[in-house]
């Protein structure tokens, strides 16, 4: 399994290939579209991280001794970089996703997304996805 | 009557509009929220600071005269462009959301259980939420006129939600969202007719339409001089004398007083009750500046030039397929809302941001009226006199863009 770390890198070496943010964005759309659906019983108000614009759900389950997310949102490059982080967060072990950084945002030329005034839940999505392994990390001790 | 515009000399007032965003020129659609601001403007805030800064009404030197002397000269400016009786029934306030707050906190002893307060289904936030709080405080009751699908108020419901009932009717003259423009006299009227005050919210109607107060026969009208060429954090509440004379203060403070002493308070004349603490004092100058500008070029020769820019806008947006237009009223101005089937506001509004275009995505603070047309939000491209028809062009081929990728 690899690391959040080689994930990350694994990432950059796939948006480097584009020139310019046309093509970046329609990589993060062809993402957006492929996104595992999260399943409906999790697209609870509970789940929901609200974002001034648009919708994220984001559900977590422990499978073993990692944590695998599942996300959506109404919205289709916001869903994009939901599939970014969820690539590089999910299936790996809650203290590793508590330790990891999240500067391969930048680098990748989405710096803008994570803005904490940019209105669209994505910042706190980050910290839900950390919330959550923080919870499951208590639980695993 | 002058309705030609030279825009291209009218651009140069905008230093704003020669910037790049993203790459790209900027195409500034988004004048609803706030507009940009003309070197006239830039030049008066600069003046005041290099020349003539002082704190108003209670020196004795010679800039506290000058100063104050301005922000004076501010206040009948915007007597005359509201043609309002007396200079005492302008309040400067920070600005729209402000004087709306101001009146119903004032409202606060007028109103006992069971009174009725009328308010428009199509009102910004900023006209709900302070009216909700009153209801709380005095257990009166908030009735809504409704609104149809092109997005006009269904009068006669108005008519039916009247009755001695009713103490407060509010309302905006332009809708933020769709760009409504509302039958006010017919509202103003019928209100009077009951014995009910009107308060009207011109924030988004005063860049386009010139409001003769008097002759509206309002009892409050409230703007922002943010979105009429001015700065922000300021604007104007007017009222009519017989009411700002009953209403009591909003805050107590310097300026706003006669005598003090540790027993009792008298507080001052009119404009100056409401005006505690030091003013804006060069915001209100600037608004002036602003008015001067706007009434420079025109508010006849501004509308027609928006009019034609928005049916223009209007008809190249509806050729492209699955687009629709929310707020379809006979009489709108300056404001297109607009959804493509099947994408969130929020994708288009990102991928045209790439493109320099800067038009607002989201619910545009009226969450009701979302809520009426099951939807999320919309995109929002706003027009000012100083936007061109290659702006437009370039606004439409950037939805066409956006759709390709997002389809």
């Amino acid at each position: 399994m690899a690391s959040i770390k080689d994930i990350q890198e694994e990432i950059i070496d796939e948006f480097s290939m584009f020139d310019d943010w046309m093509q970046r964005y329609e990589y993060m759309i062809e993402l957006g579209k492929s996104l595992p659906l999260i399943d409906d019983q999790y697209k609870t108000d509970d789940n929901l991280i609200k974002g001034c614009q648009s919708k994220v759900w984001v559900h977590a389950e422990l499978e073993d001794d990692k944590l695998v997310f599942t996300a959506d949102s109404d919205a289709i490059i916001t869903k994009g970089i939901i599939a970014i982080l969820i690539r590089a967060f999910s299936n790996q072990k809650p203290q590793d996703i508590i330790d990891a950084d999240t500067e391969f945002i930048d680098e990748i030329g989405l710096k803008e997304h994570l803005s904490p005034t940019r209105a669209n839940g994505l910042v706190s999505m980050i910290k839900q996805l950390k919330l959550y392994a923080v919870a499951y990390q208590t639980q695993l001790k | 009557m002058e309705t030609s515009l030279d825009i291209q000399a009218i651009r140069k007032d905008f230093p704003i509009l020669q910037r790049q965003v993203n790459g790209q020129p900027l195409v500034y659609l988004d004048n609803a929220a706030t507009s940009q601001t003309p070197d006239q403007v830039v030049n008066t805030i600069v003046d005041y600071y290099h020349g003539y800064n002082a704190n108003i009404h209670r020196g004795v030197h010679t800039l506290s005269q000058e100063a104050t002397d301005a922000y004076e000269i501010a206040r009948q400016k915007i007597q005359k462009h509201f043609n309002i009786a007396h200079s005492y029934e302008v309040i400067f306030t920070s600005g729209t959301t402000h004087g709306i707050n101001l009146v119903a906190t004032g409202f606060t002893s007028f109103l006992k259980k069971g009174d009725e307060i009328v308010v428009s289904a199509m009102e910004h936030h900023s006209n709900i939420v302070p009216w909700q709080m009153l209801c709380e405080r005095t257990g009166a009751v908030l009735k809504v006129i409704p609104m149809n699908q092109e997005g006009e108020l269904v009068m006669d419901a108005y008519h039916d939600l009247l009755s001695d009932k009713t103490k407060l009717v509010f309302c905006n003259h332009v809708s933020n969202a769709l760009g409504t423009v509302n039958p006010i006299e017919e509202i103003i009227e019928a209100a009077h007719k009951v014995g009910a005050a009107v308060l009207i919210d011109g924030a988004q109607a005063a860049a386009h339409i010139k409001a003769d107060l008097q002759a509206l026969d309002v009892d409050f009208y409230t703007v922002s001089a943010h979105k009429m060429c001015g700065p922000t954090g300021v604007g104007m509440l007017y009222g009519k004398q017989e009411w700002l004379k009953k209403l009591p203060p909003y805050q107590g403070g310097g300026e706003m007083i006669a005598e003090v002493t540790f027993e009792k308070t008298t507080y001052a004349d009119l404009p100056h009750k409401f005006e505690a603490g030091t003013p804006n004092i060069c915001g209100g100058i600037a608004f002036g500046a602003a008015l001067d500008y706007m009434n420079n070029i025109g508010f006849d020769a501004i509308a027609h030039y928006e009019d034609g820019l928005m049916q223009y806008a209007t008809e190249q947006l509806l050729s492209i397929e699955g687009l629709r237009i929310y707020g379809t009223a006979k009489n709108k101005t300056s404001v297109i809302s607009f959804n493509i089937e099947g994408i969130h506001p929020y994708d288009i509004g990102t991928i045209l941001d790439k493109l320099g275009i800067a038009v607002r995505t989201g619910h545009h603070c009226a969450q009701p009226i979302m809520d009426f047309y099951k939807i999320p939000g919309t995109v929002r491209a706003s027009f000012s006199f100083y936007n061109t028809k290659e702006e437009v062009d370039v606004l439409v081929a950037g939805v066409k863009r956006a759709k390709n990728m997002l389809v």
